[in-house]
């Protein structure tokens, strides 16, 4: 007799996104599917709309990463306004926007590390859950909360100081930046008072990593086997192979290294890349049109940066991937996992840019805007935390937007989740009549090392709420379990 | 006399609201002292366990599933808080009201310049996927709400305030400067 097991996300999600497992009479997993169950169609409701309006109003999507989606549609608008891409705008706009984006990966990666995954490596997979979360950690390791809460700060104080508030801010226009940053408001950032300096936030991104590695030495069996599978990586690297977080050339390499976009202009992404659209979800399944449907997804976010690019350009956070690379050889790292190691690893570089460009003097003068001709259409791609995030905008005659096309990070992901659901549930329900504890945080953690946005927040705080029914195969419910 | 009890969630918005609420930063010690957190993306309680003094409520309904928990959290919260404007008035998604749903699909998964293989011109249809709402409704035009926070999202101030003054049982001190509506 043939099963189905439903796990089902139900708060924040109320219903945005499912795993669906089906088991055939012998208990072998035969399919599973993560269902995204959530449909708002910005891509037609922004049609219409002033097309400077687009910075401010998608980032809307997400209020987690909003600086990714209004940085990607100002660097879709850039091209619009003639300002052309990356280095065409002033170097204070650049800069200035470098600073926003840097300090968004850094709050955004922190409360994804501290918040987030710090209580499953603290309490342990099998932890209680009613104290594996973020409250469960203040009490039991107050250190290592306080400075996950403090990183934030520091980051999404960065943000308001560079777009005007800390969600959903305002600093990015077409072809530029609305301000500066005072040099008062500089000087807080490098020098303020403890913690909320650059230098110390240097040092808690270098302890963090040193204790993600101290945990790995303790606890390889399972960073290094769960939920490893072969997949080709993609996202933007600088001209000469840098990682770059903001702006750059389009690259993606497989499971063994070898190049399979070659550093292409991001402008012509569709010639490259193309969505599948599946009945069972909402989200869609991205892929490279050479290698087709099968074989063409990828993976984007931290393990698809370190997979992808040669170095990194500052000195803390290249010593730091020189000890990753060497670790798979310099192959491509292909252990879900790893994720966590790759994100706090991008948390370095990230704190290490934010201090680079607080002492630049160009954040703090200069022409703020660029101007040129204008252009019936743009593409803006930058990297947002959980990866590539795709804008594409085509306007009329009288600047109303006529066409928008997004494919947000998550989307990226979507086919490696469902990798990742289809390793875990092989692994650990095969054969098994009851579904355990235990057996749905291992599906969740397997989810969870992407850090889906799923409608841009889904797992935010804590795990992920799951509801599990196991079904005969005439659709009968024969065991229902739901965490609580 | 035990401590006051929250619950929060979020319906169809963007989670910048509880992020904002995230935005309190060290307040959260303190916090965690003062209150018992409930059901809420927080803390992992997915269903009820006791009868709530304050719910917190982002985004708009814009599926039953919303309306079915902005109905349990009514039911279960004694002082019901809409917070931001998608809880207030729709938001940004409501958007999408005045303009047919099909529409909106089309869009996504026909004319797409990214989805030139879909040749089967296949749209979602799964049984696995719940059926939305015509339009994006307000909170108030599901349940009664008691109080207001407006702003996308609220200043982590405005609701830092707002929760002592429900807590302790004081008028709010809002000045000018933390209410916005952006």
């Amino acid at each position: 007799m043939g099963r189905k097991i439903t796990i089902e996300p139900v708060t924040r999600v109320e219903g945005h996104g499912k795993v669906t497992i089906h088991l055939d009479d012998y208990g072998n997993v035969t399919q599973t599917r993560l269902h995204i169950v959530e449909f708002r169609g910005f891509e037609r409701f922004v049609q219409g709309r002033p097309y400077w309006e687009m910075p401010v109003l998608v980032q809307r999507l997400c209020g987690i990463c909003p600086v990714s989606h209004h940085l990607a549609a100002a660097k879709a608008l850039d091209v619009i306004v003639g300002a052309g891409t990356g280095e065409g705008l002033t170097p204070t706009a650049e800069k200035m926007r470098r600073l926003m984006h840097y300090g968004q990966i850094f709050q955004s990666h922190s409360l994804h590390f501290f918040h987030l995954a710090s209580p499953d490596m603290v309490f342990g997979i099998d932890g209680d859950p009613a104290t594996r979360n973020i409250i469960g950690l203040a009490l039991k390791n107050p250190e290592l909360a306080v400075q996950g809460v403090m990183m934030r700060k520091f980051g999404q104080e960065i943000i308001r100081a560079t777009a005007g508030k800390k969600i959903h801010g305002t600093g990015a226009i077409p072809g530029g930046i609305n301000k500066h940053l005072s040099i008062e408001e500089r000087d807080e950032f490098l020098k303020g008072a403890d913690p909320l300096n650059a230098d110390r936030m240097i040092e808690w991104s270098q302890a963090a990593v040193n204790w993600f590695k101290d945990y790995h030495k303790k606890n390889r069996d399972f960073i290094d086997n769960y939920a490893v599978f072969p997949s080709n990586h993609l996202s933007l690297v600088r001209k000469d192979g840098a990682m770059d977080l903001y702006h750059g050339v389009l690259r993606a390499v497989d499971p063994e290294g070898n190049k399979i976009l070659h550093d292409v202009d991001y402008q012509d992404y569709l010639d490259y890349i193309d969505e599948e659209v599946r009945s069972w979800s909402y989200m869609k399944f991205p892929y490279l049109k050479e290698l087709g449907k099968s074989k063409g997804w990828y993976t984007v976010g931290p393990l698809g940066r370190l997979n992808t690019a040669d170095f990194i350009p500052t000195p803390l956070a290249q010593k730091e991937f020189e000890e990753y690379k060497a670790y798979t050889k310099g192959k491509p790292n292909n252990m879900s996992m790893h994720m966590h190691w790759a994100r706090l690893i991008e948390i370095l570089h990230s704190a290490e840019m934010m201090k680079e460009l607080l002492i630049d003097p160009d954040i703090v003068s200069g022409e703020l805007v660029t101007k040129g001709e204008k252009r019936n259409q743009g593409v803006g791609l930058i990297e947002a935390p959980r990866g590539t995030l795709f804008h594409h905008y085509e306007i009329n005659g009288k600047d109303q937007v006529i066409m928008a096309n997004l494919i947000v990070s998550t989307t990226n992901n979507n086919q490696p989740m469902n990798e990742a659901v289809n390793y875990v549930a092989k692994n650990y329900m095969t054969g098994q009549d009851e579904i355990t504890e235990p057996m749905m945080n291992a599906v969740e953690v397997g989810i969870r090392a992407y850090d889906p946005c799923l409608s841009c927040a889904t797992h935010a705080f804590g795990q992920m709420p799951l509801e599990f029914s196991l079904f005969n195969s005439r659709d009968e419910l024969i065991d229902f379990r739901r965490r609580s | 006399m035990s401590k006051p009890v929250i619950a929060t969630t979020s319906l169809a918005g963007c989670f910048g609201c509880h992020m904002s609420l995230l935005d309190i930063d060290e307040r959260i010690l303190p916090l965690i002292e003062l209150v018992e957190f409930n059901k809420s993306p927080i803390d992992d309680i997915k269903k009820f366990t006791k009868q709530c003094d304050i719910g917190l409520i982002e985004g708009g309904c814009s599926n039953s599933e919303n309306v079915h928990v902005l109905r349990e959290f009514r039911k279960r919260c004694n002082i019901l808080v809409s917070v931001g404007e998608c809880a207030i008035m729709g938001g940004l998604p409501a958007m999408r009201n005045g303009i047919p749903i099909k529409d909106c699909l089309r869009v996504a998964y026909l004319t797409g310049p990214s989805t030139t293989a879909n040749t089967e011109h296949l749209i979602p249809n799964d049984p696995e996927l719940p059926m939305m709402l015509d339009k994006v409704y307000p909170c108030q035009d599901i349940v009664k709400i008691d109080y207001y926070l407006p702003g996308c999202p609220p200043r982590a101030d405005l609701i830092w305030e707002m929760l002592i003054s429900l807590i302790k049982g004081k008028p709010a001190e809002l000045p000018y400067e933390v209410i916005k509506f952006d």
